[in-house]
């Protein structure tokens, strides 16, 4: 095959494997922001304490990352039940003041990295897994494993959500909760728990996108800052509320970066989600998949 | 209090600390009380757009990094070299382009060169305030959660370009060596009081900038925008005009503010000009002292940037950013209104005790 | 045509596939009294955000006192004279009362100094001026010891006349008032009709739209029906009341 040709399907397939391991980041703000209209900024710190729990038990007990990050699922959805409540407490049950709601969440994502800065330091941490140095080859392909994992795990995930979403009641209801909240309150549905529930769930979805984060790369407590504009920027892209355009946007997103690392070198990658959302915003505030 | 007669309080007020810093301080006070001063500016910057206009700006450090970068480049700046103008139009992902370039021989600029300070500020306010105004126009329509998210992402897109950008040291930074000591008119003066000074004079301009709007016309105009929108329109208040003053006034104090850091600091990389601290803190700043007077930022900043200096130095600074972010949260949940709400509710609960 | 205020020619609005407003045509002259009413969703507060500039129109042209108001933002056209209240009141929460009085002063008497709009033969207010503007305003509305009250310490009555009064110190030629009674009981809906016509005889055309029937009726002198973004009657308030057309689309809601 011609060396650019090859440099170029490599480039293409490594955006689509991080693509799909990018929408497993995004998920969580689909539904916090693009769902539950909540500005939750302080997520990407929680995809990072999902990594740092994976790294411990990975450590301590040799478990595998991805594993760890399903059986603490729970706890990560008691975390997110507990944010949600403080935040519907202080600021949403007045409904308004939402500037103040921002701040919270952006005070929260300092917190949580300076937290682990303090606990972990800032170096670089990573795990072990059969897994990891693997990789699969065909001819001139090379699909590293430890990138393939997370993107089918993702897509699997990103699957059953949008199965949960539109296939059962609570599901449903909590597609419906942001817009037509007396419908709920007639059908005797409490708005703020399906709210709660479902936070809880974007929160839950931290734990897997962190696991999956620190298979791909060593992580430090600041490069959840990197994927702040990422994940908005996918959301945005992807029509805020669906996410089978969160998938999508995440594609497009990852294969962009990737074709930008490798033609104009990786120091210019990071501008490329962020301008894209910039563009986005100033042009089509609805998304490219949007109404 | 006419505005005139306040500047010139203000510029007593800090005169006065500047004597007492010289008479009772040591180097220690003037490197910490830059920095306090310095958020004295930025915090009031921040609070001219997301206080009295309800916009929330997270892009803080890349006004302030503009500001600094300005300076860098600058001071890099060689007059007695040509100066090479290059247009070079790439089309991506392929091999084609083409570059053009012709000199320009500058020479004449040698006598002003190097710039001094002032100069800088001015020169710094200026562009960071163009960013500003762009940064207005690309997010004209956009509100709430989406426009603070925007400027987040233009603060990486600067970041990017400043990595980028080796003139002025790229990724590695760059080295500006600073005298050690100045005359100034006719007193030799240490650098870093001379810091200290003129940050003091930018702390009391932007302070009386920022409650000079508040009385005026402009001011009631921001307050509607903060309020509503399309009520502030039906009256006649043309929203996004005031918006774009907003944006430009705001990113102009904070260029103004980053100007001088790098003589301050005397090494700037991306990651310190850009970094976290900013973003916080000229946040922290106004929501912790309150966002509805010029008043708040100033208490603020005098609070946590004198904590956070003290922090930093008998623990870590670590501490004093989880401290911020601690503080930050605890008074938008207790005390919306910041200090000031806090002392206003204490002094009417005083007055209706007494009666 | 002279006498002429407002010339609504053939205005259309489409949200995605659903057309909101279809070909409107109305003239309304220099000040009348013209009641505006429908069923919900028949596009009357459509028609109002599009004569205000908070919509923009698709097709047709709004002409307002001669001059052509396509591509003027909101504000703009309140600086020509065109005011409207809002069917929620929509207070400024931070500002006092007198101070929300305050902005159209601020933002459009004195801004037609400045843009030399011609409309207004009005000069720059001072500051004393402005404070007897205010004190005169909230005179006319009642309210004139409500003026330091924040407006969350208001009535709901209080905050229609402030919003009405708000509309009023923009002082414009066209009051466009959006459901000012909604909610209100029978007296205060009469007190509210009182002041409206108060306004009309200080030579302001109004456009009054309301669900309030007894209302209209005691206020129109002119009566526009829309249903599903058409005008399907306009004309004395009486004889559109008998109109077959609209009696079958209110039973038929």
């Amino acid at each position: 095959m011609d060396p650019s040709v090859a440099l170029f399907l490599n480039a293409l397939v490594a955006g689509l494997l991080i693509g799909g391991f990018y929408a497993a980041v995004t998920v969580g703000i689909s539904i916090s922001f693009g769902i539950l209209d909540i500005v939750n900024i302080a997520h990407p710190a929680f995809i990072i304490l999902g990594s740092y729990i994976a790294y411990i038990v990975n450590q301590t007990f040799g478990l595998d990352p991805i594993l760890t990050s399903i059986i603490v699922l729970p706890a990560f959805y008691l975390l997110g039940s507990v944010v949600y409540q403080i935040y519907y407490v202080s600021f949403e049950q007045h409904g308004q003041d939402a500037l103040r709601g921002l701040a919270f969440f952006f005070g929260l994502l300092f917190v949580t990295e300076v937290i682990l800065i303090l606990v972990f330091g800032v170096d670089y941490r990573y795990v072990q897994a059969s897994y990891i140095d693997a990789t699969y080859r065909m001819g001139t392909f090379a699909i590293p494993m430890r990138m393939l994992v997370p993107c089918l795990l993702s897509l699997l995930m990103v699957a059953l959500l949008q199965m949960f979403l539109t296939r059962t009641f609570l599901g449903r209801a909590i597609m419906a909760v942001s817009q037509d909240q007396l419908a709920l309150r007639l059908m005797a549905v409490n708005p703020v728990r399906i709210k709660r529930i479902a936070f809880a769930i974007s929160i839950a979805t931290a734990s897997v996108a962190g696991a999956f984060l620190i298979v791909i790369q060593p992580v430090e407590p600041s490069v959840g800052r990197e994927y702040i504009g990422r994940v908005f920027a996918i959301c945005v892209l992807g029509g805020l509320q669906s996410l089978p355009g969160t998938v999508i946007a995440a594609m497009i997103i990852g294969v962009v970066e990737s074709m930008t690392s490798t033609y104009y070198g990786p120091s210019w990658a990071p501008a490329v989600s962020f301008g894209f959302l910039l563009i986005t915003l100033a042009f089509r505030p609805a998304g490219l998949l949007g109404r | 209090m006419r505005t005139p007669f306040f500047f010139i309080i203000a510029l007593v007020v800090g005169a006065a600390v500047f004597g007492v810093a010289l008479w009772k301080g040591g180097d220690y006070t003037f490197y910490a009380g830059y920095v306090v001063l310095q958020f004295i500016v930025l915090a009031t910057a921040w609070n001219i757009l997301g206080g009295y206009c309800g916009y929330v700006n997270f892009g803080s450090a890349a006004f302030f990094a503009v500001g600094a970068y300005c300076s860098v480049a600058l001071h890099k700046f060689d007059p007695t070299k040509p100066l090479e103008l290059c247009l070079s139009v790439w089309i991506p992902f392929t091999e084609i382009g083409f570059r053009a370039c012709s000199t320009l021989n500058v020479s004449f600029l040698s006598p002003i060169f190097p710039l001094p300070i002032p100069a800088l500020i001015v020169f710094g306010g200026l562009i960071s305030g163009i960013v500003g105004l762009g940064m207005g126009y690309l997010t004209l329509r956009l509100r709430g959660a989406f426009f603070a998210i925007a400027t987040l992402a233009l603060a990486v897109v600067l970041q990017t370009m400043v990595v980028n950008w080796d003139y002025v040291g790229g990724s590695r930074g760059a080295y500006i060596i600073r005298p050690s000591e100045l005359t100034f008119a006719g007193i030799k003066l240490g650098y870093i009081q001379y810091l200290f000074l003129i940050m003091m004079l930018l702390s009391v301009i932007a302070l009386t900038l920022a409650r000079l709007i508040e009385r005026s016309r402009l001011g009631y105009g921001f307050a509607t925008i903060r309020d509503d929108e399309l009520a502030a329109e039906a009256c006649g208040v043309p929203t996004l005009r005031l918006k774009l003053i907003a944006t430009t006034i705001s990113g102009m104090l904070m260029g103004m503010a980053g100007a001088p850091f790098p003589y301050y600091i005397g090494y700037l990389e991306p990651g310190t000009a850009f970094g976290l601290s900013y973003g916080v803190n000229s946040i922290a700043m106004p929501m912790i002292g309150g966002t509805t007077s010029w008043v708040g930022p100033l208490v603020g900043a005098l609070i946590v940037a004198t904590l956070q200096q003290w922090v930093t130095v008998t623990i870590s600074s670590e501490w004093g950013v989880l401290i911020v972010g601690l503080l930050l949260i605890f008074f938008v949940i207790i005390a919306p209104k910041g200090v000031v709400g806090l002392v206003q509710a204490t002094r009417r609960r005083f007055k209706t005790g007494e009666h | 045509m002279a006498g002429q205020l407002l010339e609504i020619e053939n205005v259309g609005k489409r949200f995605g596939g659903f057309a909101a407003l279809d070909g409107i045509n109305l003239t309304v002259a220099q000040g009348e009294r013209v009641g505006l009413i429908g069923p919900n969703g028949s596009g009357k507060s459509t028609l109002v955000n599009c004569l205000c500039g908070t919509l923009t129109n698709e097709t047709g042209t709004v002409q307002f006192d001669g001059y052509p108001m396509n591509g003027l933002a909101a504000h703009q056209r309140t600086h020509r004279g065109m005011a409207r209240s809002f069917q929620l009141p929509r207070p400024f929460g931070s500002l006092t009362v007198a101070e929300n009085l305050r902005i159209p002063l601020l933002y459009t008497v004195n801004a037609r100094a400045h843009t030399g709009i011609k409309t207004h033969a009005h000069t720059h207010l001072n500051h004393a001026q402005l404070e007897a503007r205010c004190a005169e305003l909230l005179g006319l509305v009642g309210l004139a010891n409500k003026a330091n009250k924040l407006p969350r310490d208001l009535t709901q009555v209080e905050m229609r006349k402030i919003e009405l009064a708000r509309a009023m110190a923009t002082d414009p030629k066209l009051l466009i008032a959006d459901e000012s009674m909604a909610g209100l009981s029978q007296s205060e809906v009469e007190d509210i009709v009182g002041l409206l016509i108060k306004l009309n005889e200080r030579g302001i055309t109004i456009i009054l739209i309301e669900h309030i029937m007894r209302a209209v009726m005691s206020f129109s002198q002119r009566l526009v029906v829309l249903v599903s973004g058409k005008k399907i009657a306009d004309g004395k308030p009486g004889d559109v009341v008998n109109n077959p057309q609209v009696i079958g689309a209110y039973l038929g809601e």
